[in-house]
């Protein structure tokens, strides 16, 4: 029984294992400057950013410079939109009217691809933090908002009624009926906007920055170095997964309950 | 007089509010713009955006950047369905593929698509090879997780019958899996659409021109100058318009295709949007 789930553990890993060796084999052979060999890419990693002093947790200059502050823009903008996006999300679930006011212009919003807005907001607000954070929030907004809204429009309305007949207050209403039955909803705009703010992240750091991930992306082709570049790929690559492992932790821990939350992916 | 019906009723009350809601947002935008509580440098008039945007539809160039960017989101999306959907269905239902790719999976499904912008216009130079793959790379994990979810949600009975009958297994996936397995499916490319858009306009905004017409590279040409930020603006509407048009052209193709499902699902409640 064991042995098996050790097998099963271990053919879980064996075809990224398998690639990864291809790949060494194939581009130590070609020399491709568009592919290096990941051997290269990890060893420069290191270098850039992992073999810093103890005293920062072996943190380099660089990696503190231009890792941190993209970290720090990301979360940054998805707290601001989680503020925002699910009281309002809540009020306008709760309330027909005001969402059927409202309803174009949510969907307008929604389809506004953000990207075009990026130089609105260089204008607005200078480049740096401000600008990068405002489009993360912008762009990761819409997710949440929508599906709040979504989430707290289909309570289903006997439970609503019965907490009314037992006199619950609007408070108590709110936290234990409303709330914990949008929240598998809310967590799937978490999850849409979690990869739409390492985008937007990207993005913002791209048009407009003077550090981060993306401006070092921007350095690295602008003097042709693509092996820097793949080291900027591949961190962004575990950026994404790490935040979408501290995600789906979040929400086992607040979802255990909940009879529904099938792994139903809803990317 | 014939009485009208509650449904009709209601929505011409849900169109009522939402065009009360636009242009009340207009309006508001205008006064705050026309008092000065917002200064004209930072958001300009409604109506000098509006005005803008009416212009731009006169304009050649505009409108081939326009068709430019429907052209690489038609493309993109194209390959994307038919490498995404396929793929799904091997890795939804063959159980050892799907564990022995999940790693892959997981490991490249992360990577934001923006940050392969600058690797892959390297690699293939600008154009429209360059945008459709990075729509392809960034547009496939939604329909390829949504094709496995639905997949994953077919009724166990429905195919032991097919299997029961003699049918062979590629036959179930065909007859039983694929069309139960269908409205996953049409929701991972509405969500593939909008990822295309934004990559494909994101793309073309900082390759600028040199990638051929869009509608990033017309951003890219107005951010280059000073004081056009109404053209901007006036050019984002229209973006935004054209991303709810692709989308309803989805819904619209997904409630043609799959007119069985909507019929069968009709006491369930609207599935549409």
């Amino acid at each position: 029984m064991s042995v098996m789930r050790v097998a099963r553990e271990l053919s879980r890993w064996v075809v990224l294992v398998v690639g990864v060796l291809l790949w060494q084999l194939w581009a130590s052979g070609h020399h491709s400057p568009f592919f290096p060999p990941p051997s290269t890419i990890l060893d420069r990693m290191y270098h850039l950013w992992f073999s810093g002093p103890a005293s920062h947790v072996f943190f380099t200059a660089n990696a503190t410079g231009n890792l941190l502050p993209s970290i720090w823009r990301t979360l940054a903008g998805l707290a601001i939109a989680t503020v925002i996006g699910v009281p309002l999300g809540i009020a306008l679930g709760r309330s027909r009217a005001a969402s059927e006011y409202l309803e174009p212009l949510l969907q307008f919003g929604r389809a506004l691809p953000v990207v075009t807005l990026a130089p609105v907001f260089l204008a607005l607000f200078k480049i740096g933090n401000q600008m990068e954070i405002a489009t993360i929030a912008f762009g990761t907004i819409w997710p949440i908002l929508l599906n709040t809204i979504d989430g707290a429009a289909s309570v289903d309305p006997v439970q609503v009624e019965t907490a009314t007949a037992f006199r619950l207050t609007r408070a108590q209403r709110l936290t234990q009926l409303i709330l914990p039955s949008a929240l598998p909803k809310i967590f799937t705009g978490f999850r849409l906007s979690l990869s739409l703010a390492l985008i937007l992240m990207v993005f913002s750091e791209l048009v407009g920055s003077s550090n981060g991930i993306g401006y070092e992306m921007l350095n690295a082709q602008n003097s042709f170095d693509l092996v820097e570049l793949w080291c900027t790929i591949v961190v962004l690559g575990i950026l994404g997964y790490l935040l979408n492992a501290i995600l789906n932790g979040v929400q086992r821990l607040v979802l255990g309950w909940h009879r529904g939350a099938r792994q139903v992916e809803a990317v | 007089m014939t009485p009208v019906p509650a449904a009709r009723k209601a929505r011409a009350a849900r169109w009522r509010r939402g065009l009360t809601g636009v242009i009340a947002f207009g309006v508001i935008a205008e006064l705050l713009g026309v008092t000065g509580v917002i200064p004209r440098s930072v958001l300009p008039l409604t109506s000098t955006v509006l005005g803008h945007a009416v212009t731009l539809l006169g304009s050649g160039r505009f409108l081939a950047d326009l068709a430019a960017t429907v052209e690489a989101w038609a493309a993109g999306l194209a390959i994307t369905i038919v490498i995404g959907v396929p793929a799904g269905v091997l890795l939804g239902s063959v159980p050892g593929v799907r564990v022995a790719t999940r790693a892959v999976v997981e490991f490249l499904r992360p990577i934001p698509s923006v940050a392969l912008i600058l690797l892959v216009s390297l690699w293939l130079g600008p154009g429209l090879r360059m945008s459709v793959t990075l729509i392809v790379y960034g547009a496939i994990w939604p329909v390829l997780y949504n094709t496995m979810a639905g997949l994953d949600d077919v009724d166990p009975v429905a195919k032991e019958t097919n299997r029961a009958f003699g049918f062979s297994a590629l036959d179930t996936i065909r007859m039983v899996s694929l069309p139960s397995a269908a409205p996953f499916i049409a929701t991972g490319v509405r969500l593939a659409s909008s990822v295309a858009i934004i990559l494909d306009i994101g793309a073309g905004y900082i390759t600028g021109r040199v990638n051929g017409p869009g509608l990033g590279a017309f951003i890219a040409d107005q951010s280059s100058g000073a004081g056009n930020l109404p053209v901007i603006l006036a050019a984002t509407i229209w973006a935004g318009i054209l991303g709810l048009v692709l989308d309803r052209a989805i819904v619209y193709a997904e409630r043609r295709l799959l007119r069985w499902n909507h019929l069968r699902l009709a006491g369930a409640g609207d599935t549409g949007s």
